[in-house]
């Protein structure tokens, strides 16, 4: 069995498998390839690379020119940057022009831990999300982080992709990845809670429900790895099924996962619901997994949550 | 068919565009005036496009990055048979038209949405390096304006079209020389602006006047030849070109014009282009 591995490493992977057989395929980084674990590609594919420097506004735009006359360009940048920094190259050159650009935003959400609030991306998807023609994803684990690339290769719509910095502990396995375009999958089904997660915090959730299981309450876990478009349906079917819905995410609690499942609930399906997710303050100073435990961003501290709820 | 008269069509095309703003009751007059000979000069004589190869991606690209100049664009591209001016005059500005105030690709013969300034010349840049890396011949053509020139966004492409040596990409400031607020100098002094470029690293071309046909295209002949560098032209234009009430006044930046001054302006470039 494959070894796990960082979800921007398993990017890298899928983008030179892709780019040996597409010469359309161009990777570009902002003084970025090293964390972007992008040199491999660089070093194999240096005619299919593009260098831009320490320039993110400069790298969105030159990716969408580059788009426009032909290639598929995946720039690779930190999250923080090519979103926030980025944000009008992404909206304008690339969603409004249409341009098929794949923003690759790495080591999103707190990855960067003690490098503090200016390398956090806690607002990322609330930005992307609401710009016509950007689709998201937050894929949770790298088998998953490589069916959603294996698309992005072959597709011709814009994209924003983020993912972590540190190799995670695996949701699913090379072999047993069930994974549909645009769909959210289900890892547990049950009947008093659903609880929603999307990226890193995905493995938390499923925690989250074995813990619940054995004492007794059924949990689903569903990993929203497609925060656009949002799989609605998925959300409704959970809660259906359920008494109380709790959303988790590395992200802001505004205009996020939890704002958006709260809208489509509030709409189609109201439940009692709770939403996880970072402070809207910078967060305290620590590694990724040392942020997410002080914030109760753990499976003991999801089931505890969930708990409260369906006991409140 | 006879060839065309381009200093005839610069007025023609500074009438239509007088009636696309008149029509849609708004537009950046100003701007669209002091560019109008630099887009003939790279529409008619620089840029191998037509209506014809367009859809297949295979010609040479433009991208507006001045793009509140759209009107001029449209009478540029309706004179090039993209779409009739009539469609233009009938829908600018008008509840679900296409033709908005920026240039976007919904349209045929625009590849880029713009408006937001300092995009232009980064995606350029893109074009650029995608068409040397498909060993193409063909050139990348960017018109920014010279308030523009104080996003910094415009900066990093010129450092990366330098470093890239992109002799394939030609710039061209509309040095108009005003902006909303005011003489470019007074808002944010742009300084020696050919030295600022010519450290970027590219080769800069002065062109006295700008709303001089045959100034511009030795300009732009001379960028087809230079090696290792893009080239950028700054067109010493003159805003609201065309009638003595708009000329070099930064009030007429995106000031519509009262029927009796439709009428002087109308008359001013009718006189002009009787004498072109």
């Amino acid at each position: 069995m494959s070894k796990n591995i960082a979800n921007k490493q398993m990017i890298c992977n899928v983008l030179m498998e892709a780019a040996a057989n597409d010469r359309d395929i161009v990777v570009l980084c902002s003084d970025s390839r090293g964390s972007a674990s992008a040199t491999p590609f660089f070093e194999k594919f240096p005619s299919q690379s593009v260098e831009v420097g320490i320039a993110e506004q400069d790298l969105v735009g030159i990716s969408a020119g580059m788009a426009r006359v032909g290639k598929r360009p995946f720039p690779m940048s930190p999250a923080c940057f090519i979103t926030a920094r980025s944000y009008e190259q992404c909206k304008v050159d690339v969603a409004y022009s249409h341009t098929n650009v794949k923003l690759i935003g790495i080591s999103g959400g707190v990855s960067y831990g003690a490098l503090g609030m200016s390398h956090h991306s806690a607002q990322d998807i609330a930005c992307m999300t609401s710009i016509p023609g950007m689709r998201v994803y937050l894929p949770s684990d790298c088998w998953q982080t490589r069916k959603l690339m294996e698309v992005m290769v072959k597709d011709n719509e814009p994209a924003y992709i983020r993912v972590g910095r540190n190799a995670v502990d695996p949701v699913y396995s090379e072999d047993d990845c069930p994974f549909e375009m645009d769909k959210a999958t289900f890892i547990a089904e049950g009947t008093d809670v659903a609880i929603i997660a999307c990226g890193e915090m995905v493995l938390y959730a499923k925690q989250a429900g074995e813990i619940l299981r054995q004492k007794g309450i059924s949990a689903s876990v569903v990993d929203m790895y497609c925060l656009k478009p949002l799989d609605e349906d998925a959300i409704v079917k959970a809660a259906q099924n359920a008494r109380a819905v709790v959303t988790v995410e590395e992200h802001s609690p505004f205009g996020g996962l939890g704002s958006e499942v709260a809208r489509v609930l509030g709409e189609k399906c109201p439940r009692k619901m709770a939403v996880m997710s970072l402070p809207d303050a910078p967060v305290i100073t620590g590694t990724s997994k040392e942020v997410f435990a002080y914030y109760g961003l753990t499976g003991e501290g999801i089931a505890k949550k969930a708990e409260g709820l369906l006991n409140g | 068919m006879a060839e065309l008269n381009l200093k005839k069509l610069c007025w023609k095309l500074r009438e239509n565009l007088l009636d696309i703003i008149m029509s849609g009751k708004g537009g950046h007059i100003g701007g669209d005036m002091s560019v109008v000979e630099a887009l003939v000069e790279i529409y008619f004589r620089q840029m191998d496009v037509t209506p014809e190869n367009f859809a297949s991606g295979d010609h040479d690209h433009f991208v507006m990055s001045k793009g509140h100049s759209v009107e001029a664009l449209y009478a540029v591209l309706a004179q090039k048979g993209f779409f009739p001016l009539g469609e233009v005059l009938e829908k600018f500005s008008r509840f679900g038209s296409p033709f908005i105030g920026h240039p976007n690709n919904k349209l045929p013969g625009i590849e880029m949405n713009s408006g937001a300034l300092g995009h232009g010349l980064p995606v350029a840049v893109g074009m650029a390096i995608a068409e040397r890396m498909n060993s193409s011949a063909h050139r990348v053509y960017v018109v920014m304006g010279d308030g523009e020139q104080a996003e910094g966004s415009v900066w990093e492409g010129a450092m990366a079209g330098a470093n890239y040596r992109l002799d394939n990409l030609c710039a061209l400031v509309d040095r108009n020389h005003l902006q909303i607020s005011g003489n470019t100098e007074d808002v944010m002094a742009l300084g020696d602006l050919h030295g600022k470029w010519a450290s970027f690293g590219w080769h800069v071309i002065d062109v006295a006047d700008g709303n001089d046909l045959a100034e511009l295209h030795s300009a732009f002949e001379e960028a087809r030849v230079v090696k290792g560098k893009p080239t950028v032209i700054i067109s010493n234009s003159i805003k609201g070109k065309g009638s003595k009430i708009m000329e070099n006044k930064a009030s007429w930046h995106h000031h519509l014009p009262t029927q009796e001054e439709y009428r002087e302006i109308m008359a001013d470039l009718k006189a002009a282009e009787e004498n072109a």
